[in-house]
């Protein structure tokens, strides 16, 4: 790593940033601090779909899949004993999963890892098929891994879910964790190694008469992709406290492709503005859905109006500007400096 | 005799190589073997079946007859990137190029192939990573400068010249560092003036690097000058051999081109 005028910017700005979330709790209300916590976790997921979609070009609609292997993974590993054995009432929790008991960020990092290791054996088939049928089988995997959750009754506790996850996930812990992903992806994406998974994307004839094992790239790009959709699992979960099979359905995975897609396909830093917009956005639309007192005429809150309106906002972006806030441009410092002697000037 | 043709110092041997589509017989019976350093040509008219000869050679179809033989290694069935790590980079009829990624970073992808360093020392950020990284850099801008596109390394590759496209996707061919170049109708697309440039180009990147070079061209007018032994096609098969000369004055292969406005100067 080459030490410039950008690194020290950037390292800098990580840091101070972190200072000042360190002391939020100061000026920061509980519930500004939940919604800053949520669109951590949501970058996290953003930026990993974005590797697979964005930089690899797959479509893969199986997210929610791997975010719901992540939650579980970690729920039961940071649970104590005897609240698992209090908590499962269908069928008494199986080995393994009884006696596990880790620290918060072994729990995240492993969360990871078994999300990983599943992509692998779904990558590997789905991948073989092409192109053309992907999104449709990996939609189906997220759905057979919810309807396992649902049935592996003596490790998940089936479809009543996990309550009382201990809330390992301060702002802080959140925020390390997104920074994390945030610079192993920059570092993979900013590469060569991005170089190549972006000409598969673009094409990959060219791609692969240039000596690059395609299939292997595909692969890898999925799994890591599914490694930090993990540890967003992870973290959401802790985060929650609450996790049950019906929250990691097909809106989940369409809510990170929202993010990714008003963010820029290809873009990391995009994934983060569109990940913090659209969490911004969807907490503010709640409001909607609440009842509402005009003065004159008061409203009743109808449920499910937060998603036209949001649904609606969409179309208008997808319209207006199809390439998303970023296109496949970053955010970079020589950008921002080169924004403001432009507009000194 | 010819000592283009010879097998003993080939490079690229084929040996009865058929190719069938269903009913279509695109390639049929074909024979060639390629001289080390040579620049050799494939020729014939529309449909001729040179496009299915590049796709045998690089690796996306397997023939159903016949071996093909590369620095002595047999290549049937193997996959186009095992090809490419052999020493055979092809290009394309139609460019294939990442427009929205710059010079630098096309010419880039041609050089990952002989990189050492695996996937995880770059997410790790391993030291080493780093120096191969700027290595890398530098082999593939010394590239661009061989191609006269070193003013233009950042910028996108879509915003090129079509000429410019042709020798960015050359430079990243070269970028694998091939013994033998594979070049399917580079000039399509290209003015008489613009097509003499480019063939003169790849006379002298062979002289440079060391390469050989097999053209596969529907003109028969631009190899003419570049290439030293030529192998004419009609319906898949191959229906003359020889010299520039033998080639051009061949009865067989002006017949095949009759119709065709190429044999001006028999
Ligand atoms: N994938 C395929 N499936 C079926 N038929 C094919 C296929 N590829 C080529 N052919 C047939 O093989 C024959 C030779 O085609 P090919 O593209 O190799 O010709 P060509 O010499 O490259 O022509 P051109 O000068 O137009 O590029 C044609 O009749 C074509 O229809
Ligand atoms: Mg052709």
């Amino acid at each position: 790593m080459r030490f410039d005028r950008n690194t020290f910017l950037t390292l800098a700005a990580m840091l101070v940033f972190g200072l000042i979330l360190w002391q939020s709790e100061k000026f920061l209300g509980d519930y500004q601090i939940y919604i800053a916590k949520l669109i951590f976790i949501n970058i996290i997921l953003a930026l990993s779909l974005n590797l697979i979609y964005g930089f690899t070009g797959l479509f893969s609609l199986g997210h929610a899949g791997f975010i719901a292997i992540g939650a579980y993974v970690a729920a039961i590993c940071i649970l104590p004993q005897a609240q698992k054995e209090m908590m499962w009432i269908l069928e008494p929790i199986a080995w393994p999963a009884s006696h596990i008991f880790t620290p918060f960020w072994v729990a995240v990092l492993g969360a990871g890892l078994f999300a990983g290791i599943f992509a692998f054996f779904i990558a590997v088939p789905v991948l073989k098929l092409g192109d053309d049928y992907l999104g449709m089988a990996t939609l189906a995997f997220a759905e057979i891994i919810r309807v396992l959750i649902v049935n592996a009754t003596p490790i998940t506790n089936g479809s009543l879910g996990i309550k009382g996850i201990p809330n390992h996930s301060t702002l802080i812990v959140c925020y390390i964790w997104a920074l994390f992903t945030l610079v192993i992806l920059a570092r993979l994406c900013y590469s060569n190694f991005g170089n190549i998974l972006r000409c598969i994307r673009d094409n990959e004839i060219a791609a692969s008469v240039m000596g690059i094992n395609v299939f292997h790239y595909k692969v890898l790009s999925f799994c890591v992709g599914a490694f930090f959709a993990g540890i967003g699992g992870a973290l959401l979960g802790s985060h929650l406290s609450t996790i049950d099979p019906k929250m990691f359905n097909f809106l989940l995975t369409f809510n990170v492709l929202m993010f990714v897609v008003t963010g820029g396909l290809g873009s990391l830093t995009g994934s983060i503005l569109g990940a913090t917009i659209i969490t911004i956005l969807l907490e503010w639309l709640r409001a909607l859905e609440e009842p509402m007192n005009l003065g004159f005429i008061e409203l009743p809150g109808i449920p499910g109006m937060r998603m036209v309106v949001f649904s609606v906002v969409l179309l208008a972006i997808i319209l207006k500007r199809r390439e998303g806030i970023m296109g496949t441009r970053e955010l970079t410092w020589n950008r921002i400096f080169a924004f403001f002697s432009r507009h000194k000037a | 005799m010819n000592a283009a043709n010879d097998k003993a110092g080939a490079i690229l041997v084929a040996e009865n190589v058929t190719m069938r589509f269903g009913g279509v017989t695109a390639v049929s019976d074909l024979s060639f073997a390629l001289r080390k350093g040579a620049i050799g040509g494939v020729i014939g008219p529309n449909g001729a079946g040179k496009t299915t000869v590049f796709n045998v050679l690089s690796g996306f179809y397997t023939p159903q007859e016949g071996e093909i033989t590369l620095l002595g290694k047999n290549i049937k069935g193997l996959q186009p990137y095992e090809i490419c790590k052999m020493g055979m980079a092809p290009t394309f009829q139609n460019i294939r190029l990442s427009p929205q990624m710059t010079v630098l970073e096309n010419i880039m992808v041609g050089c990952h192939v002989r990189r050492h360093g695996r996937w995880w020392s770059a997410a790790l950020g391993l030291p080493g990573f780093y120096r191969e990284e700027r290595e890398l850099q530098a082999k593939a801008a010394a590239l661009a400068e061989k191609v006269n596109l070193d003013k233009q390394l950042g910028e996108t590759a879509g915003s090129l010249p079509y000429g410019a496209q042709r020798r960015l996707e050359i430079a990243r061919a070269l970028a694998t560092e091939p013994a033998l170049l594979l070049l399917d109708e580079p000039a399509a697309g290209m003015n008489p003036q613009e097509s003499i440039e480019l063939m003169r180009f790849i006379g002298k990147i062979r002289d440079e690097f060391n390469l050989s070079i097999l053209l596969i061209e529907h003109d028969m007018k631009v190899v003419m000058g570049v290439c030293e032994y030529i192998w004419v096609m009609e319906y898949g098969a191959l229906i003359a051999e020889g010299l520039p000369d033998q080639v051009r004055n061949n009865p067989l292969v002006i017949r095949a081109y009759l119709g065709e406005d190429v044999i001006t100067n028999a």
